[in-house]
Formats: structure tokens, sequence, C-alpha cells
């Protein structure tokens, strides 16, 4: 689906040149959910811009197939002044498919996850769970394949936390989509993910990498597993914590 | 509040209690008016002070009814409310765009940036003589005067508006592709409509002071020219009663944009 080939990738600022990606190698196949976990300031957020295309590599490749990006972000940033309604069918007003059809599928995908209620509600009146939901669909509705998620449950408080992980998985897998989760939260990436990519320290490469296939797939299932602690543990290695 | 038989007691002597606040409130600042006006009046009669020089509340209502007999009171209020409309108007109709220049132009931004705080510095009231030899001694100069004091700061707090809107919903929209324009018509202008509120306040303000100020230098008609000729003839009446005329007007005039910020902002 996506792949990068031996990227490079270098900020230039006033103070000097950032080396923030060397040599990275990742892929992720169609329907896959890859995770990707580093130290705090290794340039996770960089790989997804890359992925999106909002920036493009200093060396390297990155190859991609019907890659339509979706992002979802630390925050939710739906706007308050339009209705759930209105911000689910943001990006079609922005890509000009605000067809009746277009529309038509993304509040039959409102619907499904049970948005029907609150369609009409500004975000405000929203729980923070129910607002990533919302974000979610957004992405969904724009007609996404692959879904960056930017550490997307870091604003939450922990038991929503735990709910809108589990929430957005099975809304992902249902949906066939494959997702791109970058995170610092190891016991998220082990939850979430079918693959873990480790990443180094500054300028970041893949120093390792692990299919996690225990469990029924589901997060609840993973985080209870006896392999839930041990894969932890080496994880926490890796990361050199 | 239509189904208050559900509140219990505790929840109704609140509410009471904040409602008995409220009108506390209210009958203190038409009591502080009142007791305002009647000392004023008192003193004058008692000659206390001089109502030669501070007039008093019944000379400013025999002002009044006398400007009003010779027909001149809606024809100087008329004056003065016209070239404040039309000058805040042309002040927050340019101003706007200008920010939305500026806002589209990162390079803009930088190269203006130093004109701008200059002219934002400079004491407008300066130009007046180059204005009225620009601009004659009429309406004209007036109007231009309400603008230029109005303009930069409306210009400013706008684009300070549009630039404080919020990191994440930039990144968004530019993760979905939206263009500087749609990003301006979808986000920025919405987002930044709380701001546009207050700006419109501030302009209120200064369109009164820019307007006044014009007819203190130049003009022939309105609450301003009053103010000044009833300085010069010292009938300290007229200058009383055009400067309460000034109070209610620029008050109303302040209350309309903050019924348009409740209708608007939610």
């Amino acid at each position: 689906m996506i792949k990068f080939c031996s990227v490079d990738y270098t900020y230039h600022t006033l103070s000097g040149e950032t080396t923030a990606i060397k040599g990275l190698d990742l892929s992720i196949v169609r329907g896959q959910f890859l995770s990707v976990i580093g130290p705090s300031g290794c340039g996770k957020t960089t790989i997804l811009s890359l992925a999106a295309g909002l920036i493009a590599p200093t060396g390297g490749r990155i190859e991609r197939t019907d890659a339509r990006c979706g992002y979802m972000l630390q925050r939710d940033a739906l706007f308050p002044w339009r209705t759930v309604e209105g911000n689910i069918c943001l990006p079609l007003e922005i890509n000009g498919g605000a067809g009746p059809d277009a529309k038509a599928r993304a509040l039959a995908l409102a619907e499904k996850y049970g948005l029907k209620d609150f369609l009409k509600k500004k975000p405000a009146e929203l729980s923070g769970g129910m607002r990533q939901r919302v974000a979610l669909i957004r992405t969904l509705a724009a007609g996404a394949e692959l879904l960056l998620l930017d550490e997307p449950f870091s604003a939450l408080d922990y038991q929503t936390r735990l709910e809108v992980c589990d929430d957005v998985q099975s809304i992902i897998k249902s949906e066939k989509k494959t997702a791109l989760l970058v995170t610092h939260d190891i016991s998220e990436a082990i939850a979430l993910s079918d693959k873990v990519a480790v990443l180094s320290a500054r300028p970041a490469r893949v120093v390792a990498e692990h299919d996690v296939d225990f469990g029924d797939g589901t997060p609840k299932s993973r985080r209870s597993s006896p392999s839930f602690a041990p894969l932890f543990e080496k994880l926490r290695a890796e990361l050199g914590l | 509040m239509k189904n208050a038989k559900t509140y219990s007691p505790e929840h109704m002597r609140y509410l009471k209690g904040v409602k008995r606040k409220k009108i506390l409130v209210w009958t203190a600042r038409a009591g502080l008016l009142a007791a305002l006006i009647g000392l004023w009046e008192l003193f004058a009669r008692l000659e206390v002070i001089d109502p030669f020089v501070t007039s008093s509340p019944s000379r400013v209502i025999a002002t009044l009814g006398e400007l009003y007999a010779t027909g001149n009171l809606f024809y100087h209020i008329g004056v003065t409310l016209m070239e404040t409309v039309t000058g805040f108007a042309a002040a927050v109709i340019v101003g706007y765009a200008v920010a939305v220049a500026l806002w589209m132009s990162e390079g803009a931004r930088k190269i203006f940036e130093p004109y701008i705080v200059v002219l934002n510095a400079l004491p407008k009231i300066a130009l007046g003589p180059l204005i009225i030899i620009w601009m004659g001694t009429g309406y004209t100069a007036i109007i231009f005067m309400t603008v230029i004091i109005a303009l930069i700061v409306c210009i400013m707090n706008t684009l300070t508006g549009f630039l404080q809107v919020d990191a994440t919903m930039l990144t968004l929209m530019r993760a979905l592709g939206a263009n500087k324009r749609q990003t301006l018509t979808k986000l920025v202008i919405p987002a930044s409509l709380p701001q546009l509120m207050n700006t419109l306040k501030v302009a209120v303000g200064l369109a009164w002071i820019g307007s006044v100020m014009g007819e203190y230098i130049v003009s022939r008609a309105g609450l301003g020219y009053l103010i000044v000729y009833g300085g010069q003839v010292f009938r300290l009446d007229l200058v009383m009663t055009a400067t309460m005329i000034l109070c209610a007007l620029a008050g109303a005039m302040y209350a309309l944009v903050a019924l348009a910020e409740r209708l608007l902002v939610k």
C-alpha cells in the first residue's frame, strides 16, 4: 500500500539543520494496522507527514498505490460552529465531492456507527470519546483508504482512551481500512496493531519490527492475554527505557 | 424555566438568589444615574455650582426642546450619525479586506508590518490640516478622519484573529488538501467571528472619536460642531446637551453591535 525505501528527511531552521529521519524502511500492506513507536521527538509525526504527502522526502523514495490518506490528529479538530453532520461533510466540500452520492455515503457511515442522533448537534455537546468517533467518521467519509493516526488518543483521559481505542480499532477493521498509527504508548501499540515497528532516537530508523497475532483481534483480548506483558517488556527494552 | 416545578427547593432558592442579585445590580445602576442627575440639578438650583458653567439637567432639557423646536436637533444628530456610521462601515469593510489580503500572503504581511505599526502609533489628528486641504471642509473630510482613526485597529485586530486560528485545524485543512481560499472561507473566517465582533466593538468607539474630532477641526453641522460652537460662545448648556446626546447614541450603537454578537456567535 505504501512503502518507504531508505527515506531521509532533514529540517532546515535558522539555527541549523536537523536530520529527523535517516534510512527509514517501512512498508504497510492493505488492511494492515501498523504502529510506529519511538522515543519522543524522534520524528514520528514527520513520518505521517511524509506518508500524507504534505512534505517530500529529502532522500530515498516513497512508493504508494491508491493511498488516499486521511489524517487523524492528536485533538479531534472538529469545527465548533458546524454540526456533527457539517463536520463529517467538510472533506467532501473541499474535494468538490459534495454530490448527493458522496454525502449519502458519509451519512450512512455516520448512521452505521451510532451517530444518527447526534448529526444535528454541535461538537461541544458530545463527550470526548464521541468527538473522536466523529473525527474518525469524517476521515472515512473523505474516502480515505490509508488512515494516518497521530496519537489520536493522547488528549483523552485514561478511561475514555481505552474505550475510544477499541471503538476506533473496530471501525477501522470493519471498514477494512489500512492504518498507520504513531504513538509513544507501548501498550496502545500492542493492543491495536498487526505489526509494531520500533524507531531509534533521532535520526529515526526502524530498529525492530514485531508481528502481533495473539488474542482474537480486539484490543481487549490483547490486553488480557499472557503474551502481552512479555512483548511489552521486549519493546520497552528496544526503546531503551 | 418552563418546567420549574421539577426543581428541588434548594435549586429554586438558588435561582431566586441569582435573580435577586440581577435586580439589585440594575436597581443600583438606575439609582446611581438618578442620584447623579438629581444632585447635579440640586447643586445647580442651590447655586453650589454655577449653572452657567456646569449647566443643569433642567437646562439640558430646555436646550433639547429649543433645538427640537427650531428643527435643528435631528439635523445635527443626523449629520454626525451619518458620518460615524459611514466611517465605521468603511473602516470595518476595508480593514477586513486588507486583513484578508495580508493573511493570504506572508510576504505582504512582513513587508507592511512596520508601516502598520507606525500608522497605528501616529496620532491621526496630526493629519487634520492635510485632510482639510485634500478633502475640503465637508462631510468627506470628517468621514475620512473617522476611517483613518478606526481602520488600522480594524486591520490589526482582524488579522490577529485570523492568525490565532487553531494550528491543529489548519493541519487538518492541509491534510484534506484544502487550498488557501477554502481554508479562508471554511475555517479562518468562521473561526475568527468572535474576534470580528470584538473588532466591531472597538471600532464603534473609534468611529465616534473620529467623527467628533473631525467635526472639531472642520464642520458646519453635527454634534461635535455644536460642542465647539457652544464652547466658543460660552453656551455650556449646548455643550452639555450635545455631550448627553453623544453618550446616548454611542451607547445605543454599542448595544446594537453587542446584539449582533449575541445573534451571530453562540
